[in-house]
C-alpha cells in the first residue's frame, strides 16, 4: 500500500461505495445538532415521510441561541426554535441535552466532553465550526441544512475528496504565545481563503506540544482561512484526555483495542500532501486582529496598517472599508486601542484550560471602569468545574460577569450583543461586520489578552499588566 | 428542486473579495424554522447603505449575481443560499466560493460558478452599467452583449444534478442496502443513546 496521511485513512475507511462518474458516499460516524440548521432539515424528512436512520450515532443540544442569564427564554423566535429542536429529537429519537439538563453547551466543546469525539472518526454538524473536533485526528467538518438532512436521512453524505495541507509550526512556541496566536497568524500569513479546498493537518513539535484544549482551539478555526477541515494526529495528549469520558471505550480491552486502532492513524513519514505550509512557532507573538476578517491580524506590539501601503487596488480598498468599519486611523498601535467590552467565551476559547489561563491573568485584580466584560463557560461541564476550582469568584471578585454557557456574543443570537458603535476585545473566532450585534468592532484574541485587556482598558501584552 | 437549463436575465455586480455569509444574511434572521421568506434580509444591513450596489436600479430584477472571490466565506448556514435564492438570484458567478456555500448552493438548485478572476473581470465589465447575460447550462456558456462568450465547467455530476432538479437524499436511499452492508463491517464507534443524561 502506497504511503498514507491522516486524512487518507479515514477517508478511504469511510466510503461506502464511490459509483464511477458520482462523489463517493462517506459514512458518517458521528451527527452533532443544534437548533438553527436543523428545524428546515426536521421538517423535510416529515414532509417525505422519512426516518433518522441512526438517531444512536447523533445527538443534539442547545448552545446558538440560548439566554446566559438565569431565566426563561423571553424571545418568542428564540423559544420557537428551541421548541421545535425538543419536538423533532422526541419524534425522531434523537438524544438531547436541552437547556438546564447540567450536560448541554456548545456543540463543538460537549462532543469531546463526552468523549464521543474519537480519532479516526468522521463527523459532521450544520455548524462551520466542526472542524474543532479534528483536534482529537478525526475528519470533522460543517455542512449545510440541506446536507443535515441528508445525513439524518441515510447516515452519509456523498462527497468530492478534498485536497491535502500540511502546516507544520516549527520550532518552540515562546512563553505568553497562546494556540490562538498560532492559528491567527498562520491566517494571516495564508490569508482567508488560504485553505478552500483542503483537508489541513496541523503538525510539527509546536503542535505536539498543545493539550487538548489548544489543539482545539488551533482546528476550531480552519474554516477561517477556508479550510474544508482541520486535524491533528493522536497521541499520548489525545488519549489521556479521553480516558475515562462517559463516551469513550471502556478501560480495559476495549480500551486497549482501541489505543491500538488510534495509533496506527498517524499519517506516514513518506506520505505526501497536495500542499505544505511551515509556520516558525518561536518567532510568533500575541495577536490582535483590527479588521474585519481574521486574516487582518498583528502582533500585539504592532500596529494598525495603512492602505497607501498596498499596490493591489482590491486589497487597498477592503483595508479601507475595514478601517472605516472598525473606526480605525492607519498606523495606530494596536496597544493605544481602547476597548468597552470583552467576551471570553465561544468554541474557539471556553473550555477549561482558556478560563484557568484568563482567571491567572485577572485574579487579584480588577475590571477597568470603562468596560464591561462577560465570561461565558463553553458547557454546562467547564462552568461547573470552573466553579469547583473557584475560577467563577476569581472573574466576579475582578468584575466580571459570569454566565451559563452557550455561544452568547460569539454571534449574538441571543440577549449578548454589542451596541452599535461599540469596540470588543474577544476570544471568539470571527471579527466580520456585525458579527457580534449591528455596528459592533471586534478584535480577536486569545484568552490571557482578552483578560489583560479587561484589566487595563486597552490592548496590552498581559505580562505588562502583570508586572504593573 | 426546481431544475435548470438556461437564464436570460440582468446581472447585478457586486465587486468586493470576501463577502461572509453573515453579510449576506445576518444572525437575527437564523431564528426562522422556515425555508422560504429570507430574501427580504439579504445583506440587511449593507442594504440600508444608500449606495450599495444592489440597490442600483440597473439591476433590479437581476438573477445573475456576479461578485468577487472568496463570495460566501464563513458560516455554514444555509440560509444564505434561501436568502440570495428568494430574492430572485438563480446564477452566483466568482473567481472562488467558500466550500460549504458552494454546496449549499448545489443543494437547492442556485447555480454555483467558479471562473478565473480575469474572465469574471470580463463579465463585470459588460453589465456594470445594467446589462443581461445568458448562462447556459447545459452548453456551458455564457453569453452577452457585443458576443460576449465565456465559456464555463460544472463538475458533470453536479451540472446533471442541477440540470434534472435531483433529490440526491432520494439517490443514496436507493443505495440502502449498500449502506447496510458497510454498517456490518464498520462497527458504531459511540452509542449516543447509551449516554448519561
Amino acid at each position: 500500500m502506497p504511503p498514507q496521511t491522516l486524512f487518507d485513512r479515514i477517508w478511504s475507511s469511510h466510503v461506502v461505495v464511490e459509483p464511477a462518474g458520482e462523489p463517493a458516499l462517506l459514512y458518517v460516524d458521528l451527527h452533532l445538532i443544534h437548533e438553527v440548521t436543523s428545524p428546515q432539515a426536521f421538517e423535510s424528512l416529515r414532509l417525505a415521510g422519512r426516518r433518522v436512520r441512526r438517531p444512536d450515532l447523533s445527538v443534539a443540544t442547545m448552545d446558538h441561541n440560548v439566554p446566559t442569564e438565569e431565566g426563561p427564554v423571553t424571545d418568542p423566535l428564540a423559544r420557537r426554535q428551541l421548541d421545535a429542536l425538543r419536538q423533532n429529537c422526541e419524534e425522531f429519537g434523537v438524544p438531547l441535552y436541552a437547556t438546564g439538563s447540567g450536560r448541554e453547551g456548545i456543540v463543538h466543546v460537549i462532543g469531546p466532553e463526552l468523549g464521543i469525539s474519537q480519532p479516526g472518526m468522521t463527523i459532521v454538524c450544520g455548524d462551520s465550526h466542526t472542524s474543532t473536533h479534528g483536534a482529537f485526528g478525526a475528519l470533522a467538518f460543517g455542512i449545510g441544512t440541506s446536507e443535515v438532512e441528508h445525513v439524518l436521512a441515510t447516515q452519509t453524505l456523498p462527497q468530492r475528496k478534498p485536497k491535502s495541507m500540511r502546516v507544520t509550526f516549527d520550532g518552540e512556541l515562546p512563553p505568553g504565545v497562546a494556540a490562538k496566536d498560532m492559528i491567527l497568524a498562520a491566517i494571516g500569513q495564508a490569508g482567508i481563503s488560504g485553505g478552500v479546498g483542503y483537508v489541513v493537518e496541523y503538525a510539527g513539535p509546536a503542535i505536539r506540544g498543545l493539550s487538548m484544549e489548544s489543539r482545539m482551539t488551533v482546528c476550531n478555526m480552519s474554516i477561517e482561512w477556508g479550510a474544508r477541515a482541520g486535524m491533528i494526529a493522536p497521541d499520548d495528549t489525545t488519549f489521556t484526555y479521553m480516558q475515562g469520558r462517559p463516551g469513550a471505550p471502556a478501560s480495559g480491552d476495549e480500551w486497549e483495542r482501541a489505543l491500538e486502532q488510534w495509533r496506527s492513524l498517524a499519517t506516514d513519514p513518506e506520505a505526501t500532501f497536495d500542499r505544505e505550509l511551515s509556520v516558525d512557532a518561536s518567532k510568533l507573538a500575541p495577536q490582535v486582529t483590527w479588521g474585519t476578517n481574521p486574516e487582518m491580524v498583528v502582533p500585539v506590539h504592532g500596529a494598525v496598517p495603512d492602505p497607501a501601503d498596498y499596490d493591489d487596488p482590491g486589497e487597498r480598498d477592503a483595508v479601507e472599508r475595514a478601517l472605516t468599519y472598525m473606526d480605525l486611523a492607519p498606523g495606530t498601535k494596536i496597544e493605544d486601542i481602547t476597548v468597552d467590552r470583552v467576551f471570553i467565551g465561544s468554541c474557539t476559547n471556553a473550555r477549561i484550560e482558556d478560563l484557568r489561563t484568563a482567571a491567572a491573568v485577572v485574579s487579584g485584580k480588577h475590571v477597568h471602569p470603562t468596560v464591561r466584560a462577560l465570561v461565558v463557560p463553553g458547557s454546562a461541564g467547564v462552568k461547573r468545574q470552573a466553579e469547583d476550582e473557584g475560577l467563577d469568584r476569581i472573574f466576579t471578585a475582578a468584575g466580571f460577569e459570569w454566565r451559563r454557557a452557550g455561544c452568547s456574543m460569539c454571534l449574538g443570537m441571543n440577549p449578548d450583543i454589542l451596541q452599535p458603535g461599540e469596540r470588543c476585545a474577544s476570544t471568539s473566532n470571527r471579527n466580520f461586520e456585525g458579527r457580534q450585534g449591528q455596528g459592533g468592532r471586534t478584535h480577536l484574541v486569545s484568552p490571557a489578552l482578552a483578560a489583560a485587556a479587561a484589566l487595563a482598558g486597552h490592548f496590552v501584552a498581559p505580562q505588562v499588566v502583570e508586572a504593573a | 428542486m426546481k431544475p435548470f437549463r438556461r437564464v436570460t436575465a440582468r446581472a447585478a455586480v457586486l465587486n468586493r473579495a470576501d463577502v461572509d455569509t453573515d453579510q449576506i444574511i445576518p444572525k437575527q434572521f437564523l431564528k426562522r424554522i422556515e425555508r422560504t421568506g429570507y430574501g427580504e434580509f439579504l445583506f440587511f444591513d449593507w442594504m440600508k447603505r444608500p449606495d450599495f450596489e444592489l440597490r442600483r436600479p440597473e439591476y433590479a430584477d437581476a438573477k445573475i449575481l456576479l461578485t468577487g472571490r472568496n463570495f460566501g466565506s464563513g458560516s455554514s448556514r444555509e440560509h444564505a443560499a434561501w436568502a440570495l435564492q428568494d430574492y430572485g438570484f438563480e446564477v452566483v458567478i466568482a473567481p472562488s466560493l467558500g466550500d460549504i456555500f458552494h454546496t449549499n448552493c448545489l443543494k437547492i438548485g442556485l447555480v454555483p460558478i467558479v471562473l478565473p478572476e480575469q474572465d469574471v473581470e470580463t463579465l463585470m465589465q459588460a453589465v456594470v452599467g445594467g446589462g443581461s447575460l445568458t448562462v447556459d447550462l447545459e452548453t456551458q456558456e455564457i453569453t452577452g452583449p457585443a458576443e460576449l462568450f465565456v465559456p464555463f465547467e460544472l463538475e458533470p455530476f453536479a451540472r446533471e444534478s442541477l440540470l434534472q432538479g435531483l433529490d440526491d437524499i432520494a439517490l443514496t436511499l436507493k443505495r440502502e442496502e449498500q449502506i447496510t452492508d458497510f454498517e456490518r463491517s464498520h462497527t458504531a464507534r459511540v452509542d449516543t443513546s447509551a449516554l448519561p443524561v
